[in-house]
């Protein structure tokens, strides 16, 4: 591989070009991750990267910069890990700075506000859609667990106010317990279940 | 004091957003918005709204947005950090262990059950930007909705299910619904 310094600046200046122009979230960004640096520049390769996407998606946060922070660290260390996160920051940070000095003036004007208000309907029927696709796919699993956690997470969170982050410390901790009672020594079921979800 | 505020708030968005995409939004709502009433419900869909047609994620586009308006750039950059620190410190630990023990098993488990709950938080926020969309700032009320919303809403909902469509034209198409409804409905001045 190339001296160190040309890797940083490679990765600086890939990582920076697909953050400005990838538009359509951290899932399409990780696509074109995959094209740079396994296809073309080859310097990861195949199933190392399937492993590195699986990490990013897993971790907390933007995918986006989870899946820079993990390519960075695999090709440079931590040096790789911080360049690579920066450079992906950095267009969305200068894009909002400047469209936030514009919006407040902007929204005073009638008809950029007639034109937020109605796209803000539109909003509510991207998330609408969102959930109804990934909920179908919650239902379609035919795992009852999942169910009552899909039911109870919007009842806490809608009718009774209940934080966050609280709903997601509660479902992480349901995981935790269904994860080790599947695991437990003496089920065979159980870990035959689990052994074809890891399978899958 | 407010500097601090905005580092820990989005220190939690960056550590309990699960899910990646869409999975932000509850958490950003409820710090920014509940929370400390950093934006009201009207600038928090616009911010979606931007971040659609933007590229960058949500949570980031946030952090900048919130902390720009709070407390200038360094509001901005102390924001951003704060919502990407856990992230790099949990990716390149996850990463350490995975390489080393090569199973997740735990780290999956723990993930299959938060997706149901991340689906029903979003919804939770969806629900917020409809609400905010029918009745503003105001009161919830039949009478007091903008029923117009509740038809662009449900005219965008058509092709969002049916086709591939980019949701950023489903988006722009519902704006401009609403900007030709004010214009033939003479509640917006004309330019010209």
């Amino acid at each position: 591989m190339e001296k160190k310094s040309t890797v940083l600046r490679r990765l600086f200046l890939s990582t920076f070009t697909l953050s400005a122009f990838t538009f359509g979230g951290g899932y399409v960004i990780v696509t074109l991750m995959k094209k740079k640096f396994v296809d073309e520049l080859r310097w990861i390769d195949e199933e190392e990267m399937l492993d590195l996407t699986a990490i990013a998606q897993s971790a907390p946060g933007a995918i986006a910069v989870n899946g820079a922070i993990v390519v960075g660290y695999k090709l440079a260390g931590l040096p790789g890990a911080l360049v690579a996160s920066i450079a992906t920051i950095l267009p969305p940070f200068l894009i909002i700075s400047l469209i936030s000095v514009f919006y407040s003036a902007f929204r005073e004007n009638a008809w950029i506000s007639a034109l937020l208000s109605g796209m803000q309907a539109g909003v509510g029927a991207v998330i609408a859609s969102v959930v109804f696709q990934m909920g179908l796919g919650v239902v379609k699993e035919k795992d009852p667990l999942s169910d009552l956690i899909l039911a109870g997470a919007f009842i806490a969170a809608v009718v009774f106010n209940v934080n966050v982050v609280l709903v997601i410390l509660a479902c992480g901790a349901i995981g935790v317990i269904r994860t080790k009672w599947a695991h437990r020594p003496a089920a065979h079921m159980g870990a035959h279940m689990a052994k074809r979800r890891e399978n899958r | 004091m407010t500097i601090l505020a905005l580092f820990l708030s989005f220190i939690q968005i960056g550590l309990f957003s699960f899910g990646g995409g869409y999975a932000a939004l509850p958490l950003i709502q409820s710090q920014v918005v509940d929370l400390h009433g950093w934006l009201t419900m009207e600038e928090f869909s616009d911010l979606i709204t931007i971040s659609q047609m933007t590229p960058g994620p949500i949570a980031i586009n946030s952090a900048t947005f919130v902390g720009i308006k709070i407390a200038g750039i360094p509001g901005a950059v102390v924001a951003t950090l704060g919502c990407v620190l856990p992230a790099c410190i949990l990716v390149t630990v996850i990463a350490k262990l995975y390489l080393k023990y090569r199973n997740m098993a735990m780290l999956q488990g723990v993930l299959h059950a938060l997706r149901p709950a991340v689906v029903a938080l979003i919804a939770s926020a969806g629900i917020s930007v409809m609400v905010s969309a029918l009745w503003g700032e105001g009161a919830v009320s039949l009478s007091g909705a903008d029923w117009k919303m509740a038809v662009i809403f449900l005219i965008c909902l058509v092709p969002l299910l049916k086709t591939r469509v980019n949701p950023v034209w489903v988006m722009a198409g519902a704006g401009v619904c609403n900007l030709l409804a004010g214009v033939i409905s003479g509640s917006l001045p004309l330019p010209f």
